[in-house]
């Protein structure tokens, strides 16, 4: 069986990669989740991790923007309050990258030299091994992933856990983290009902 | 100064210039109750018979008023009877704050007695919520529920409070501003990108030919009704409202062609059908009011504002879409268009709007002792001179209420719109009764939904409140009769209500009842029921089978619409100019 890389480039293509960065708070991950299930929204991967503040957590999320506009998960989500900030890095330069442990079934010495060799190939490292498995660490895009897979699955594939991916924006740019949160006065009803401090402090 | 956490709350509260909370006590939140003896003076609380309505009536008080409602719970079944309150304040975007008592937080996640996960039941159908296990977040807390609450897109906020950090004791200092991470009321749209979206947006409206505009409830929380008026009389462009858009323009302005949608005026869906420019303010193109979508307004394009980055394209499809209070827009998207009358355009309405005339008799040759639901609601009508506020429940007699109340006073109808609760009347008259002191409410309730507030009865008696009361008995649900009877063959199945004695109901309570089978006897108890100081019961027995047109089929077309009989004699019941 080919794989049939046209296809899978186009398939990609639909799939948006929108970073969020969230306040490390208890039950923020619930209601990112709610909201995807609520929505109905078809979420292919999320990553989530904390950052350099501890006070924030990132998460990297893959929609399938065949059937879910990646625009309106981005308004849905940026809408949850404990979401500091949504980036679309759908067609901006950005790193993608996941990481995957694949456990390969061993019968002999032959075999483990030829399955160290398809690793070597593809940069993956050997990180345990036993009298009949290898278990194999591969950072890279999904199609890689998917293509190590592939060649793997003639030897019997035992487990494969895959971290979803993660990405970053090239460049000096980053997240809009460490803007002065807007405040807003207890009281006053009028202008904060029609948002004026939320909006002025922003552009 | 320390105080407890109980005390941090009423301090909060007062401090957010809350005036009256509904709620029900119970265990988890007892401390707060028992702090509340020596607030008395200064907050008032009403005592209602079933959490759902203190959720409800929170949620009246806060679309009377303007303000942030409050409720109050206990943990558990008190908790969770707001739910549908919450739900119904979500949908129609209704700024509420709602604070249940939750167990102690040594006994969260242990099931304890009435323990409920109260956050996980009610994160859908609230805007935010929070858990409050210790007693220093109180104050901070509550500030920010206020402010998440009334601000940009409004809704409901639910704090749950543990019970010992109600006992425990902090320091307490008002807190005079919130600062969020993660919250700005509306999601920023780049600067730069503003003016040219403006003027593409003027362009628009320069060159429609028959252009409509689609008014919400967004011009009411953004109190932008002056702005829209200054738009259509520079304009000339017609509108047409949704439900909750009522009340946003007087319905006596030549130019506000009413409510669309499902059971909108066939004139006025007719235009939105023909027209080739939308301009949507602050609604979200609910299936009530597009029908079917693929068939909604084919040649128009579409302008639409909202403070909720999330509606735009989320239904209708945007040539236009500009994030951002309706009140800004406006005021900047006027200056940019040009002054024009539209008078073809509204010619042909004109036209569209007198065949809809000939079509909307109603009780011509009706027998003596025949009475009709719209008829009840047009004697209001005269009876008050349209000076009330009204509260309506959710159905058949609701939408008679948009096409024979004539709306001419700024947000004078209350009314559930997205969720659609039954029972809504009773309790957000209830609450309005107390953002509008002065004013005369009524409440207008099918015998389905009015007895499912009959409980309430007891609060407006404690209270001495002064509400008028009109159950439309017809002994169905018959909005659902309704559907039954053109949709499933006449299979009326569970739709049939049996109604106790009202006016006896009435009296058990103490409070006068009245009732009436013909429209001699309407216009008699109407006039006697307000007469009378203090609240009244009035039942209203009309015919019973008799449906609401014009009707939108559920997947049909906007202008695909089911009519009444056309006029075969004279001009019969006087229709609204």
């Amino acid at each position: 069986m080919l794989i049939d890389h046209a296809a899978a480039a186009r398939q990609n293509k639909q799939k948006h990669t929108l970073v969020a960065l969230v306040e490390n708070k208890p039950g923020v991950l619930n209601r990112v989740a709610s909201l995807f299930r609520r929505r109905n929204y078809n979420i292919d991967s999320l990553a989530v991790g904390t950052t350099d503040d501890p006070a924030i957590s990132r998460m990297t999320i893959v929609v399938d923007a065949s059937k879910t506009s990646a625009a309106l998960v981005e308004s849905n989500l940026y809408k949850l309050i404990n979401v500091i900030d949504v980036q679309d890095l759908t067609g901006v330069p950005a790193v993608a990258r996941e990481m995957a442990l694949i456990k390969v079934r061993t019968t002999d010495a032959q075999q483990r030299g030829e399955i160290k060799q398809i690793a070597d190939m593809y940069k993956s490292d050997v990180v345990d091994v036993s009298k009949d498995s290898l278990i194999l660490e591969v950072t890279g895009d999904e199609t890689k992933i998917d293509a190590m897979l592939h060649v793997l699955s003639d030897y019997g594939i035992m487990e494969v856990v895959r971290t979803g991916r993660i990405a970053m924006g090239r460049g000096a740019s980053r997240m809009a983290q460490p803007h002065e949160p807007a405040e807003a006065p207890v009281t006053a009803f009028g202008g904060s009902m029609a948002g004026a401090n939320g909006k002025s402090r922003h552009e | 100064m320390k105080l407890t956490g109980a005390q941090i709350i009423w301090e909060s509260l007062i401090q957010q210039e809350v005036e009256v909370v509904f709620g029900y006590p119970g265990g988890a939140i007892l401390p707060t109750y028992d702090a509340l003896y020596d607030y008395q003076d200064r907050i008032h609380h009403v005592l209602v018979r079933h959490e759902e309505n203190a959720a409800l009536a929170a949620d009246g008080y806060a679309r009377a008023s303007g303000k942030v409602g409050v409720c109050m719970a206990t943990s558990g079944p008190g908790a969770t009877n707001l739910v549908t309150g919450l739900a119904n304040a979500m949908m129609d975007s209704s700024p509420i704050v709602a604070i249940t008592g939750q167990v102690a937080s040594h006994l969260v996640g242990s099931d304890a007695f009435q323990e409920t996960d109260v956050t996980g039941v009610t994160l859908p159908v609230t805007k935010h919520n929070y858990l409050v296990m210790d007693v220093n977040e109180i104050a901070q807390v509550i500030a920010e529920a206020f402010y998440i609450a009334r601000s940009g897109r409004p809704g409901p906020v639910l704090i749950d409070i543990c019970k010992d950090a109600q006992q425990k004791s902090a320091e307490y200092a008002p807190v005079t501003s919130v600062r969020m991470r993660g919250y700005r009321a509306i999601k920023p749209m780049r600067r730069q990108d503003m003016p040219a979206l403006l003027r593409a947006a003027a362009d628009l409206i320069d060159n429609a030919r028959r252009p409509i505009i689609l008014a919400g409830q967004g011009i009411k929380h953004g109190k932008a009704h002056d702005e829209l008026c200054e738009f259509i009389n520079k304009t000339g462009i017609p509108v047409a409202t949704t439900l909750l858009g009522i009340g946003v323009l007087s319905e006596d302005h030549p130019l506000n062609l009413r409510m669309m949608g499902m059971h909108g005026e066939a004139y006025v869906n007719q235009a939105i059908a023909n027209a080739d420019l939308l301009i949507a303010l602050g609604m979200r193109f609910d299936d009530r009011v597009t029908g079917n979508l693929s068939q909604y307004a084919r040649n128009a394009r579409v302008i639409h504002v909202d403070i909720d980055a999330a509606e735009i394209n989320k239904n209708v499809p945007a040539d236009v879409g500009i994030v951002g209070s309706v009140k800004d827009v406006l005021r900047d998207l006027t200056p940019l268009v040009s002054r024009r009358t539209h008078s073809l355009w509204m010619e042909q309405i004109n036209e569209w709007r007198m065949d809809t005339r000939a079509h909307d008799v109603i009780n011509q040759e009706l027998p003596e002792n025949m009475l009709l639901a719209p008829q009840v609601i047009r004697a209001i009508w005269e009876a008050t001179g349209g000076d009330c506020t009204i509260a309506t429940d959710v159905g058949q007699h609701q939408m008679w209420e948009t096409q024979y109340f004539q709306h001419t006073r700024r947000n004078q109808l209350l009314t559930s719109g997205g969720l659609g609760t039954m029972g809504f009347a009773t309790p957000a008259a209830i609450g309005a009764r107390f953002a509008r002191p002065n004013e005369e409410i009524w409440a207008i309730a099918g015998d389905g939904g009015f007895q499912m507030s009959i409980p309430e009865l007891a609060t407006i008696m404690q209270e001495g409140l002064n509400i008028k009361i009109a159950i439309i008995n017809n002994n169905y649900l018959g909005m659902v009769r309704q559907w039954q009877e053109l949709m499933h063959d006449k299979r009326y199945s569970a739709t049939q209500m049996w109604t106790p004695d009202f006016q006896k109901l009435a009296d058990a309570y103490g409070m006068l009842g009245l009732r009436a089978t013909t429209l001699q006897e309407t216009r008699d108890i109407i006039a006697r029921a307000r007469a009378h100081n203090g609240p009244v019961l009035c039942e209203f027995v009309v015919e019973n089978e008799t449906n609401v047109f014009p009707m939108v089929m559920p997947g049909k077309a906007l202008n695909e619409m089911v009519r009444r009989q056309p006029a075969a004699l004279g001009t019969g019941f006087e229709t609204i100019k």
